[in-house]
């Protein structure tokens, strides 16, 4: 039989996903290992390469410089890395995810909203626990604003969701218009906060608009681990069902999809993702467009890969985005929104650009 | 013949419209039958809820014996196989990836023979790695075809002879293609599947099916035997327009002429 002859010639088979993803992730990874350890070295106190290893305590000889070193790294740089790394994964995926959910490669969590939903209910926790009527939860704000924060993204991500799906099909353009009108609203929300805060709640508060890896501590590096995990968990049983939500909500249903259980479980995951890395590092955007749009050029779109490529490659730009923003104004710190909208907001361009051509045809 | 679908009184009634109302059709394992109607019939709908995708407002669809409305999605993915009108891929996964998606969870390597064999029946092995918004609408439909092959001999390696469902599977095919996926889904048919297609091309549909189901503003109009179906008088009553029908070798050919070619004063609009 043909087909048997078939299998012969080309036996095992590999599709050109698989191919990518036997060196992708360990490539991913080596350039993360990479840029964070040229992320350590630099900084307000420099610590050159050749000091490293005493400062991270791997080599023995101390000089009168190793203890000033590791204080610096390990109560400041190295917090704050690995809180990049892991804000960068989870900004990067909810993006692919988002993506993968509304079939469009514009949606971002930061543009429509999501983020600004997420940003106003930590801003609302904020002002709420320092007020008389919030004081008994006062001791809580740490573990309170990223449960708001979360809480905040799964509203908005769940109106989005209603608002520009109907009978199985997305509009984008009602998606991004209703992305646009609810940051308006959620700015608005948080524009009140502001009007009524007092002065330390509205230095807290202005900290969410401009977005930051300068909060980062450990306890704070320590909420991330969780969320990172269990929403890479959630990654790799959701991936296949992404991958058949391309065809349409009918069409993955006719597949073997459980639609309405994939929506559920993809909005309650990106708003995890999303509103905790919110309410860590505020909003930053144009992450989650850059890296999955660039990934699907080189790897292709299918989830299973995807997802896992976009923790990595987040990380790695979130790193360098934040070193950078750390360094090209020393002593002072830019806001590391600027940076991520300044590469991100051309690519977007970009890919509208392109839609537009294949419109036209 | 055992049968494969069993609707009864199947209504689905959307806000004030009734889109179809007392539909009933039992297909056999084996047969192919071929939907036939004007725009606005009802076909589609009928089609949805014979796949378990909307659920009936009246009535019931029973899949092997079995309420429709039962299956989990990839209980029913394995028993029945549909291929819709129009579906727009944004990303850009290839074609051979489309296909093997017809095969739930098995990998390449283990579905690779089955997605070989639909691409090779749908004249696609030559784009195997083309990314699929690149190819015409015509080749997009023939992937979607050989995924939607693919998802149905899954199934029947599991759980026997299961159901094809096509909504105008020709309808973007130059006319070689639209003879071989007519001749694809009766070689399924010969091999026990019950395939029921949406057609708007009446001879097509003929040459495609046995036995033709004819719907009219929601009704079931018409359900038999080609020849005894396709008649001068019934294509006047149901499509408004005059036609010629010739048989040929006992198998009715219809060529359509406007009402005003036949001398007739033209139609009020519907």
């Amino acid at each position: 039989m043909s087909v048997a002859a078939g299998i012969e010639a080309r036996s095992p088979r590999h599709s050109a996903g698989q191919r990518a993803a036997s060196f992708a992730i360990p490539l991913l990874l080596v350039v993360l290992l990479v840029t964070a350890i040229a992320a350590l070295t630099v900084g307000a106190a420099g610590i050159p390469l050749s000091r490293l290893p005493a400062a991270l305590g791997l080599a023995g000889e101390s000089t009168s410089m190793t203890a000033r070193d590791q204080l610096v790294l390990w109560s400041i740089r190295i917090p704050r890395i690995a809180a990049a790394v892991m804000i960068g994964g989870l900004l990067a995926a909810a993006g692919a995810i988002m993506q993968g959910l509304f079939r469009n490669p514009l949606a971002d969590p930061a543009l429509v909203g999501v983020s600004s939903g997420g940003a106003l209910a930590a801003a609302s926790a904020i002002v709420f626990t320092d007020s008389r009527f919030g004081e008994a939860l006062r001791f809580l704000q740490t573990e309170l604003l990223p449960l708001a924060a979360f809480a905040g993204s799964l509203a908005t991500t769940t109106i989005l969701y209603g608002i520009s799906s109907r009978s199985g099909r997305t509009s984008i353009a009602i998606f991004l218009l209703a992305g646009v009108a609810i940051t308006a609203i959620a700015n608005a929300g948080i524009g009140l906060l502001v009007f009524i805060a007092d002065d330390r709640q509205l230095r807290d508060i202005t900290f969410w608009m401009l977005g930051s890896m300068s909060g980062a501590t450990w306890t704070k590096a320590a909420v991330l681990a969780p969320v990172l995990i269990a929403g890479l968990a959630g990654c790799a049983f959701i991936a296949r069902g992404l991958d058949l939500l391309v065809l349409g909500e009918a069409d993955a249903f006719h597949g073997g999809v459980d639609v309405e259980r994939l929506k559920r479980i993809s909005i309650v995951i990106v708003s995890a993702m999303t509103g905790v890395a919110v309410s860590i590092s505020g909003v930053i955007g144009f992450v989650g467009i850059v890296v999955p749009h660039l990934l699907r050029l080189v790897i292709g779109p299918a989830h299973r890969l995807l997802l896992p490529a976009s923790v990595l490659s987040g990380a790695i730009l979130m790193v360098g985005a934040d070193t950078l923003a750390r360094t090209i104004v020393a002593p002072a710190e830019m806001p590391i929104g600027i940076l991520t909208a300044a590469v991100g907001a051309p690519v977007f361009l970009f890919i509208l650009l392109r839609q537009r051509g294949l419109a036209a045809l | 013949m055992t049968a494969v679908l069993e609707a009864r009184q199947l209504g689905k009634r959307a806000g004030r419209a009734t889109l179809l109302d007392g539909v009933g059709l039992t297909v056999a394992a084996g047969e192919v039958v071929a939907i036939i109607g004007p725009n606005g019939a009802g076909k589609s709908t009928l089609l949805r809820l014979l796949s378990g995708d909307l659920r009936p407002s009246a009535g019931e669809v029973r899949l092997k014996q079995r309420d429709i409305g039962s299956f989990a999605p990839r209980e029913l993915a394995a028993r029945r196989a549909m291929l819709s009108q129009h579906i727009n891929v944004t990303f850009p996964f290839t074609v051979e990836e489309i296909v093997l998606m017809g095969a739930g969870e098995r990998s390449l390597r283990e579905a690779g023979p089955l997605v070989d064999a639909a691409m090779d029946e749908v004249g696609l092995s030559h784009f195997r790695e083309r990314q699929l918004p690149t190819l015409s609408g015509g080749e997009q439909q023939r992937a979607h075809f050989a995924r939607v092959l693919v998802q149905l001999a899954c199934g029947e390696a599991e759980h026997g002879p299961g159901l094809l469902l096509l909504d105008e599977p020709t309808s973007s095919l130059d006319l070689r293609h639209q003879i071989d996926l007519v001749e694809a889904a009766r070689r399924r048919a010969a091999a026990g599947t019950a395939v029921i297609a949406i057609l708007h091309d009446l001879n097509l549909a003929i040459r495609f099916a046995d036995r033709l189901v004819v719907l009219a503003g929601g009704r079931l109009a018409a359900d038999g035997p080609r020849a005894d179906v396709v008649t001068r008088e019934r294509i006047r009553d149901i499509f408004e327009i005059d036609a010629v029908v010739h048989q040929v070798d006992g198998v009715p050919y219809v060529l359509p002429q406007s009402m005003r070619a036949a001398g007739q004063a033209e139609l009020p609009p519907r």
